[in-house]
Order: structure tokens, then sequence, then C-alpha cells
């Protein structure tokens, strides 16, 4: 704790600046109006025309679309195994979060590469690594391809790092005192897991999860080689989407491509809320 | 704080170890033996990674990535950079929403941003269509296309690694020297720049990394026309699917061994930082 | 000349930190502007020194109208309470920031880098990172920074405030004997009234945005301008129906002309000092008296607690009505 911290008027500062109208001096201004237009030019217009496109098209398509079912069959698909793979990943990305920060053993460093590595792989060869070990050739004698496990098996696959990264900092923050002091006061091990350490991970952990559901409805390239596409079976929204764009149906895809733009949106204001969340008991 | 939390020496309990050996077979089963696989069937029955690399068409590729993930990550850079100044240090209307939206790329399917780009600089139906035709410009099917959308899926990446640092840092150091009769650029390339450099390093890598894996979105854009707008992971599908599986592995290999170099490199940087 | 200040006002949103400050600090002296947190002695610094701008009113420095000028090209030196060390920079690098910036020659800046150091004592310490010294180094640091460019006004915001008492007090008679060397008009902000007493010339309190009083230590403390300055500047309590200092209350054992009277139904010692409770037998006077007197002083009247005494303001005693 500083003195600048207890300072009345430098807590007053902040605040009042945050509601303040602008601080942008002339070449800042500038700035700003180039990086914006730039977003606009790359991210935001062409979001919004898929919105526009879809809309255009009325509901019409809209029901159509949707109401095509094997694109409906395709959503369903994404969204639970998006789901299943979440709820795994909560477990097993604290579980590892804990491994990681708790826990000591030689070669604890290269866990930290091979978590992420899910993450820098490109996702055409994430599908094809997966398919080495768990495909027709599967030295372990599974073969998902072509089923609707396969979808489940790459999603796990690369949204792996999002728990874990998202849990890991918070834990490392957590001190071990607070334990202690729950110990010394009675808890057993199981109460102090319950009633002191998930609630202060909780947080962290929906963050992970939301990151992860929203990775996992997006995901496209890693599908490719490994889910072999099929209607009803192991077709995903993304796969839907591409199709559409391929037999030159734009209205279609649109339609598809709102419902996962809706779930990014819906994603990033989930976590906006438990930032805020967070930061209110800080 | 961190030490406390992990020197310390940990108890060992029998739980200890059933957890690590729970992690370390879940992660040897989805990580490890897989992606091991790529290395070894990359060079068992021959050397594949001798014979793609004089195959025109991998190369091409290999040549078409590295430009296409130089130029993304140069614009996200210098676009990172000046967008994380402006939000956290200055005050505008806005600043809110625009904090919130520049997350979105990376909850979007590449899918999704591929279509988008496509019905706004499509050749033919695109919202710009007509526009892109007068001034003679292709961006869809073309180069610029396929750099504009591997910008938008890595453009978060830079700002994330800078704004926290930047808010750490505090401006008491800039402020010191505008009082040493340091001018904007001055302080920015003197103090600020130094003070986030581990942080924009560690952004461009992972940017770097992002870029040249970038598949879906670049799929829609570019056309997939081979040694024209193929890129490296379109040959890995394509060479796949063509059962020159070899060829598809050895480019697998090279790519999975910059993904894992960054890597590397980032986990070096890392503590660093923490200093 | 010196610093004129004229007129400022100073508001963030509806927080009004500084009104109407009109302000002359002497050249070559050492100002302290003294007052609690958040009363906007940090502002009116941060003012001077062009890194925060007023809403209204003008600052002159040595002459010069600096109202406008950018805090680059103000020549003011300003040390922070956090150092606000270059961390990725040397010590001595540090130091010759400000005289690579005026691209002066390097045999110069050299020259001067060295000269400083030797004056700040940490001439060993040039080739050091900020992170390897201490807090009281780091300071000393950032002192010799401000100072290499040779400013006309040296400023320093709260500069022992992160710094533990020893290292503090070692600081403040250091800083004392520099500026006695150096000569340079220096304003330091401080909430700490035995630092402002001990090292200023000149102290400016400043309380609520408003300028209570400004003086010489002896001037504030004998003879302060409010009830804020009396009881900002040192320990205060009411006898009878003024507000006087512990210390100069007269005590006696023997009935005698006196304001307040009654037993002593607390007894603290703190070294030397003898801090004492008198509650009065008047009931008019409900708050219990506040004395002090010395270890000696004590013994030489025979006092207990439970003795019952006799209080009224020692001769020359300094008091103030109470509100």
């Amino acid at each position: 704790m500083t003195i600048e911290q207890l300072d009345p008027a430098a807590t007053v500062r902040t605040r009042r600046r945050g509601r303040a109208r602008s601080t942008l001096d002339r070449p800042a201004a500038i700035g700003l109006g180039i990086g914006v237009t730039w977003f606009s030019i790359l991210v935001l217009i062409p979001l919004a025309l898929i919105v526009f496109q879809a809309a255009g098209g009325g509901w019409g398509v809209f029901a159509e679309t949707l109401g095509s079912s094997q694109t409906a069959a395709a959503i369903w698909l994404t969204v639970r195994q998006a789901l299943l793979v979440t709820a795994l990943n909560v477990v097993m990305g604290t579980l590892i979060a804990w491994v990681l920060v708790r826990d000591e053993f030689p070669g604890k460093r290269a866990l930290e590469i091979i978590i992420d590595i899910p993450f820098a792989l490109p996702t055409i060869v994430a599908g094809l690594v997966l398919l080495s070990l768990y495909g027709p050739a599967s030295p372990l004698g599974i073969d998902v391809s072509n089923t609707s496990h396969s979808v489940f098996l790459a999603l796990l696959f690369v949204t792996l790092p999002f728990v874990v990264r998202a849990v890991q900092p918070v834990l490392m923050e957590l001190e071990p005192e607070v334990e202690e002091a729950a110990a010394s006061l009675g808890a057993s091990t199981f109460t102090t897991w319950r009633r002191v350490i998930l609630p202060s991970l909780t947080p962290a952990i929906a963050a992970g999860a939301t990151l992860s559901f929203a990775r996992g409805i997006s995901e496209y390239g890693s599908l490719v080689l490994l889910s072999g596409n099929l209607p009803f079976e192991s077709e995903v929204a993304s796969v839907r989407i591409f199709t559409y764009i391929e037999n030159d149906n734009p209205a279609a895809a649109s339609a598809v491509a709102v419902i996962l733009l809706a779930v990014a949106l819906a994603a990033i204001i989930t976590l906006n809320l438990i930032s805020r969340r967070v930061a209110r008991r800080d | 704080m961190t030490e406390l939390s992990t020197v310390r020496h940990p108890r060992r309990t029998r739980a200890t170890y059933v957890r690590r050996a729970i992690v370390l077979a879940y992660l040897f089963f989805l990580v490890v033996w897989p992606v091991s696989l790529v290395v070894i069937h990359t060079f068992s029955d021959g050397n594949h990674l001798v014979a793609a690399l004089q195959d025109p068409v991998v190369v091409f590729a290999l040549q078409m990535t590295v430009v296409v993930a130089f130029w993304a990550v140069i614009i996200n850079t210098v676009f990172g950079v000046g967008m994380s100044l402006l939000l956290v240090r200055y005050e505008f209307p806005g600043k809110g929403l625009l904090n919130s939206l520049l997350d979105l790329p990376l909850s979007v399917s590449p899918v999704v941003i591929g279509l988008a780009l496509l019905l706004a600089y499509g050749p033919r139906d695109g919202t710009f269509a007509p526009l892109l035709g007068a001034i003679d410009f292709q961006v869809i099917f073309s180069v610029p296309g396929i750099i504009m959308a591997t910008a938008f899926v890595s453009l978060p990446l830079v700002i994330r690694e800078i704004v926290p640092v930047l808010q750490e840092v505090g401006t008491e150091q800039e402020q010191a020297a505008r009082s040493l009769g340091a001018g904007g650029w001055q302080t920015f390339r003197r103090i600020t720049l130094p003070s986030i450099r581990w942080a924009l390093v560690y952004g461009v890598v992972l940017s770097l990394a992002r870029s040249l894996g970038e598949f879906g979105a670049v799929k829609i854009v570019s056309g997939n026309i081979t040694q024209q707008t193929q890129t490296a992971t379109l040959v890995v599908e394509d060479k796949y699917l063509e059962f020159e599986r070899g060829a598809a592995y050895a480019t697998s290999f090279l790519l999975t061994l910059i993904a894992v170099a960054a890597l590397v490199i980032v986990t070096i940087l890392r503590p660093k930082e923490k200093k | 000349m010196g610093i004129e200040i004229s007129g400022v006002n100073k508001n963030f949103g509806d927080f009004v930190a500084l009104r109407d400050i009109d302000l002359t600090i002497p050249s070559g002296g050492l100002t302290a502007l003294l007052g609690p947190s958040g009363g906007g002695k940090s502002t009116l610094l941060r003012i001077i020194a062009g890194l925060e701008t007023s809403d209204s009113g003008t600052i002159e420095i040595e002459g010069q109208d600096t109202t406008r000028v950018p805090a680059q090209r103000r020549n003011v030196g300003f040390v922070f309470q956090h150092y606000a060390a270059f961390k990725h920079m040397s010590v001595a690098k540090n130091v010759a920031f400000g005289l690579e910036i005026r691209k002066r020659p390097k045999a110069e800046i050299k020259r001067r880098v060295d000269e400083l150091l030797e004056l700040v004592h940490l001439e060993q310490f040039a080739h050091r990172l900020p992170a390897q010294l201490s807090g009281g180094q780091r300071q000393r640091m950032a002192l010799a920074r401000a100072l290499a460019i040779e400013p006309s006004v040296l400023l320093l915001d709260e500069p022992f405030g992160a710094l533990d008492a020893k290292v503090r007090k070692e600081l403040r008679d250091w800083l004392r004997r520099l500026h006695d060397e150096v000569h340079v008009t220096t304003v330091f902000v401080t909430h700490d009234q035995e630092e402002a007493l001990e090292v200023a010339d000149s102290i400016v309190v400043i309380n609520d945005g408003r300028i209570e009083q400004i003086g010489t230590p002896d001037d504030l403390y004998d003879k302060p301008a409010s009830e804020f300055v009396l009881s900002f500047l040192g320990p205060v309590t009411t006898l009878g129906d003024k507000l006087i200092r512990p210390h100069d209350i007269e005590i006696s054992r023997l009935e005698q002309a006196a304001v307040v009277d009654g037993p002593i139904t607390r007894w603290t010692r703190i070294g030397f000092e003898i801090r004492l409770e008198v509650t009065p037998t008047d009931p008019r006077y409900t708050e219990p008296v506040q004395v002090t007197v010395t270890r000696s002083e004590a013994t030489a009247l025979d006092l207990h607690q439970g003795d019952h005494v006799w209080l009224r303001p020692s001769v020359g005693a300094q008091s103030l009505p109470t509100p």
C-alpha cells in the first residue's frame, strides 16, 4: 500500500477522469482516427455486412436455412460437442493448472510449452496430428475419424490452453497462507478446497470456459481432415458455412454465421461481466 | 508473490502423485504422442522433407506464407502499439466499447472471418466491388485479401500483451522524461518502448505463430489457387487429400517446428518480463 | 523572481483541488508545501512543473510566464515520490538522460554525470541498474538526474514518502545540506510536519485547496493563524476554552489560580517524556486535558497518578479560542 493509493485526491482523479469526455491531444486524435478506420475496414464493416446480408434475406432465408435439417443438425452437434469439451476442460484445465502451480518435478517447464502447442499449431496440422494417432492407421487401434467423437477430440485439442491459462495466474496469486488459515480453523482438505480455493478460482474458470466454448463453436481447420464432414454425423456449423459459400449462397452462409457471431459477442460480454465482478472483489 | 506459492516446499501426498500422473497421461495422449507422430511420419520410409522442399508447389506456398505473415505481423504491430497507447494513456468516448470489440477477432470463427471479407471485398458481389474495380485493386483471390484475413485473426494478440505492461509501468517514468526535456517521440522511443519491449516481442512471436498457421479464413479469401494464392496450410490439406501424405507431413513438420520454436522463445522471454 | 503563482484554480470533475491560489516562492529558498493528503499540494507542484494544467491562473518562473509552456521546455527538475527511475538504464544513463536530450557533447555529459554522482554519493554505483539500488539510493539518483539539467527550480513531490523512517531522516538532513551547497530554488511537498519544520526555510500550509498560512517554521509554530495550522503542526489540547499545546501547560500540586483542576487519570511514559491526562472537576469541561511534562519535571513536582493538580497556560504560551 502506497501513499498514493491512500490519497483521496488520487482516487478522485481517476474516477472523475473515467467519466471525463476526452483527454486526446491532436496527434493522439489523429492516431485514433487512423486506428479506428483500419479496424472498421478490416473487422467491423465486414462483420456488419454478414448481419446485413442475413437480415437482407429476410426472415424467410433465415428460417429456411436454420430449418434445413442438415444445418440444424450441424449447429446442434457443434453446440453439444463444444459444451461437452468445455465441461471436460473445466475439470482437466483446473487440474493441469493446479499441477503446474503447486507441484514441482523435473520437466515441468516442458509441460508449459506442451500446453501452448495447440494454440500455436496451425489448425490443419492439428487435425493431421490427431488423425495420425486416432485415425485409420492408429497405432492404438482407436479410429474416431468420420464420427462425432472426432469433433469432440479435435475441439478438446484446440481448446486445451484456455482454462489452464486463465486459472494458472489466479492460483499463483492465491497465498498458501489462506489455506493454512482455513486448516488451522479446522477445515478438512476437501472443505478448504470447496469453501476457500474454488470460490476464488471460479471467475477464472468461468472466463477460461467461455473462451473454450467460443473457440470450440467456431472451430474449422482441425476438423477438415479428421471429421470427414459427414452430414448428421460429424459436420459442424463452420463447415456448413463453408459449403454454402462454395455453393454461392451467401445469404444462407450469413444466416449460420450470424449465429456464430452472436455466440462470439455473447462470449465477449460474458468475459466483460466476469472481469468486472472480479474487479469489484479486489 | 509468485515465489511464495511455487517455491515453498509442496507437501507431497499420494494425491500429489495421482494428480501428476493424470495430467501427464492426459497431455501425453492428447498432445505429445500425436505431435511426435508427425515428426516420425516425416522421416519414416524415406526423407519426405527433402522431397517436399524440391516440390515447387510446396516451396511457393511456404514463400507465400512467409510474405503474408510478415506483412500481417507488421500491420498488427504498428496497429497494436498505437492502439495500446491510446487505450491506456488516454480517455475518450467509446473507449470501453472499442476495447471489447478489439477482442472480437479471437472468438470469431475463421470461416466467418473469410465470409465477412468476401462479402465486403469480393470481386463480384462484394459491397466494395465497384470501388475496388474502379481503382483496379483486387483483394479477394489475391495476396492483399490473404494478408487481411491473416491480420484479422491475429489482430488482438499484440494489444493483449502490451496493455497490461503499459498499465503496470505507469506514467511516472514518462513524466520524468518530459520534465527532463524529452519530447513526445523521444519519450516514446527512449522510455516507453524499452519498458514494453519484452511484451512487444512476446506479442509479435504469438502473432507470427498465429499468422503462419491461419487456415480457414485464408482458404476462403485466397481461392486456394496452386502456385498463385496457396499458403502452406492449404498445401497440407491439398497434399493430404491427393494422397501425397509424405509432402503433407513434411509441410506440417515445418509448420510444427516453427510453432514450437515460437513457443520456446516465448517461454524463455516470459520470466524476464516478471522481474 | 522565484516562482510567482497567481489566481490558480484546478478542478477534477466536481472535485475542487485548488481554489484561487496566489503564492510567491522566493528565489534560492527551500520551501515546503505542507498539508494533509488530498489537500491539493501535489496538484499545485505538478502545475508548476507543467505535468498538470491549471483551469485558470498564471505561473511565472524566474520572471518568465510559463503557463502555456509544456513540461519538456520549462527546465524544471522534478523528483517523484516513487523515484520514476528509468528501469532499463544504468544509474549513469539515468542521470545523463536530460543532457543527452539536450544534445550536449559526450565529454561534457560524462564530466557532469561524474560530478553529480559524486554529489549524491553514488559514484561507485554508476553502472548498476536502478533495481539494484536501495530506495534511498534510488531517490538520490532521481535527485541527481533532476539536477543534471541545471533546472531553474527543483520540485520534489513527497520525496521521502516511500522510504523507511531512518533513511528518511538521513535524506532529510542530506537534502538540507545539498540545498546549502547548490542554492537552487527548491519546493517540496510533504504531509509530515516534522519534515517541513526541520528542513524548510519557509512553509506554505495548504488544506482543502486553499493556502492556510505562509511563514517560517518558527512563525507557524508560534503564531498559527488558524486552528487547522495549530493542530496540524503539533499536538494540541483544550484547556478551559482555549486550544493550547500540551507542553505549554503549567502544572502544580498546590492550589493556585488555575483554569482547570482535577485528578491525573492517565499516565503514559514515552522515553524522557510523560503524557498525562487530567480530568477536570468542573462539569462544563467534559474532555480530559492532555499535559506533557519531562521526566525530571515530574520527579521535581513529585507527581503521581491520581494526584489532584491545578493547570494554567505557562508564561508566553500561544493559544487560540476553541471553535
